[in-house]
């Protein structure tokens, strides 16, 4: 068992292409449901909007990938605009249901045998973004230490995309910190006050919803791109619940929380995998017990777990600020509808608070 | 406590839907219906500009039901009502705030986890730094910014609110939490503010606080429109009393006619009490 090995399997993951993929697409999420409070459970669909206007663009209608980007940028804003105009205005529970619920339509739809012609179907579209590593600067070869080395190719996605993730998230921390940003968040905090001070409430959560869906778009892009393939099936549900377990990992509602979050997300279970492996592979756990085979399932459950002590004992993240957690949990985080009773409870958090 | 220009009111004739010498709010016919209940019903009513009106009446007579209708947060069934002579039947929360009426919630809508100063500073109107575009460029509302952030620390001064300027809002008491929900309805610069039962849950020494802001603010030419339970302060500071009773105005008059109004009596007491006079009636 070579704890370098596995140090380097996850190092390479937590910095990886991968990472700034869900780093960029939980940033376009901190923006809906760390300061917005719009519970979107598909941001997977606005990844698969993005990551197929350009395959379908450049793979099926032979454009340029310039002219891709452009379409699935404007792919996610039309979805983020048909979505808001029906559920906006209702309580938020409504928006997940059907976030989530347009995030299937979306993947089936383009899995369909019908859609087969221009979207491939289930097969998807591959070799799209020849044009991109093209332009790669990186001469080939190499670069890294040790075991934490990368492709020019790799090095080439990893530049854009967490270039794209840096400008997103100065972008973040200038909106958040300017009056808009302060709008938002009293949106997130309640609706009803923001909107008796004179605040176009739905404007502004519509204005979230088109933001923090092109950025998932963007995630979606990279990641057609990153692995020259598209395919339905790579855009479950489940991308989503990686993307909110990384956010609340990293901190909701902070605006380093997505970046932090995607590394450790990515070195946890690179970790966790490597180790396994490894310790199968030494005969430390017998193969009776474990085959290799079962690691990648298994990796989640840990994963989990670890997510689940770390919540437990870090509810607000490890970015975030303790204070204002203890206000999620009192008075002033709860629902409207359950304010009134959770009154008693609020003083006790202020004895706690002194 | 009526020295002019708010004892305009004493010509006024102390009867339901009477014309104001210079009204701020008209309604005309509002009315809503939850199911089969006809929550409001108020056939024609004027709250007069500069003053303070006080709104009566038992549980369940329509008070903050007519105060959603009026300020966009729910929309009436029929019926129309002008604000400053424009008619705003129908428009939005958000613009009505806009055009000078502010309101509060009977349970308060503090931002918990936004400081006392940023609810303070979300209340000014016209922020540039609230566009999208704008925001990301310092510059253009640095300046504007800090012009809001003067006229919020005045008014967290006047609230006695300046200790807690820094912190988060969902650490402060009741009491303060309605101090902090009217000085921030004031960041707006609304025409009219409407306060839904202010004095709930606030303790004796800062309701006294509270009492003379509201009548400071009508001194400094607001208007106020106030849901209360407590007599004793709708008595006090109250230039003017409307009550309603089962979603109508019953009775309205200056606060010493409505005390011994027998309309108003019966709405709290009920109008089965032995009286001499009553039985004769069909």
């Amino acid at each position: 068992m070579d704890i370098l090995v596995i140090l380097g399997d996850a190092g390479r993951a937590a910095l990886g292409p991968q990472a700034a993929i869900y780093a960029l697409a939980a940033i376009g999420l901190n923006i809906h449901f760390g300061y917005t409070g719009l519970l979107n459970l598909g941001q997977v669909g606005f990844m698969l909007v993005g990551a197929y206007g350009v395959a379908i663009t450049v793979a099926t209608f032979g454009g340029p990938l310039w002219a891709g980007v452009l379409v699935g940028l404007a792919c996610a804003v039309v979805l983020a605009i048909l979505l808001g105009i029906p559920t906006l205005r209702l309580r938020a529970d409504y928006l997940a249901i059907a976030t989530i619920a347009a995030g299937e339509v979306l993947r089936l739809t383009y899995n369909a045998g019908f859609a087969q012609p221009v979207t491939g179907g289930v097969y998807g579209l591959q070799q799209f973004a020849g044009s991109f590593y093209a332009t790669n600067p990186i001469s080939p070869g190499s670069y890294g230490v040790g075991r934490l080395v990368y492709s020019e190719r790799d090095l080439w996605v990893m530049v854009v995309g967490w270039g794209a993730v840096a400008l997103a998230t100065l972008g973040l921390f200038l909106l958040i910190r300017s009056p808009w940003g302060r709008v938002l968040r009293s949106v997130r905090e309640d609706e009803d006050a923001a909107r008796s001070l004179g605040k176009n409430v739905f404007g502004y959560k519509m204005q979230s919803l088109i933001l923090g869906g092109v950025l998932g778009a963007l995630g979606g892009m990279l990641l057609a791109v990153d692995t020259q393939a598209v395919a339905p099936n790579t855009f479950n549900p489940v991308v989503t619940f990686y993307l909110y377990t990384l956010l609340i990992l990293g901190g909701a509602g902070r605006v380093l929380g997505p970046a932090l979050g995607s590394v450790i997300f990515w070195f946890l279970l690179l970790f966790i995998d490597s180790a396994l492996l490894q310790a199968i592979g030494a005969g430390y756990i017998p193969a009776e017990v474990l085959s290799p085979s079962d690691v990648g399932a298994l990796r989640f459950a840990l994963v989990g777990l670890a997510l689940v002590l770390l919540l437990a004992f870090r509810p607000a993240g490890i970015l975030g600020n303790p204070r204002e957690m203890r206000l999620e949990a009192g008075a002033a985080g709860t629902p409207r509808r359950r304010r009134k009773s959770t009154q008693a409870g609020s003083d006790r958090e202020r004895g706690v608070a002194r | 406590m009526t020295a002019p220009p708010r004892g305009v009111l004493a010509g006024t004739a102390a009867e339901p839907g009477v014309a104001k010498p210079d009204p701020l709010l008209v309604v005309d016919r509002v009315g809503k219906a939850f199911g089969g209940i006809q929550a409001v019903d108020v056939e024609h009513l004027e709250v007069q500009r500069g003053v303070i009106t006080g709104l009566i009446g038992p549980n369940g007579a329509g008070k903050t039901t007519l105060f959603n209708l009026l300020t966009g947060f729910d929309r009436a069934d029929t019926g129309t009502w002008s604000f400053d002579g424009r008619a705003v039947a129908g428009l939005a929360a958000h613009r009505l705030a806009r055009r000078g009426m502010v309101r509060t919630f009977q349970l308060t809508k503090v931002l918990g986890r936004l400081t006392v100063l940023e609810n303070m500073k979300l209340g000014a109107t016209g922020q540039r730094g609230e566009r999208l575009v704008p925001a990301l460029l310092r510059p253009a509302w640095r300046r504007q910014e800090a012009a809001i952030e003067r006229r919020a620390d005045v008014l967290l001064a006047r609230f006695k609110l300046d200790a807690m300027r820094d912190a988060y809002a969902g650490y402060l008491s009741g009491g303060q939490r309605k101090l902090l929900e009217v000085a921030r309805a004031l960041m707006v610069e609304p025409t009219m503010v409407m306060l839904d039962e202010p004095m709930a849950g606030v303790n004796p020494a800062l309701r006294q606080s509270l009492l003379g802001q509201i009548t400071d603010l009508a001194d400094g030419g607001t208007s106020v429109l106030f849901v209360e339970h407590d007599m004793d302060v709708v008595m006090r500071i109250s230039d003017w009393v409307v009550c309603m009773a089962q979603g109508q105005v019953i009775a309205e008059g200056p606060p010493s006619s409505i005390l011994g109004n027998r309309a108003v009596i019966d709405a709290y007491l009920g109008s089965q009490h032995d009286e001499p006079g009553l039985g004769e009636q069909p």
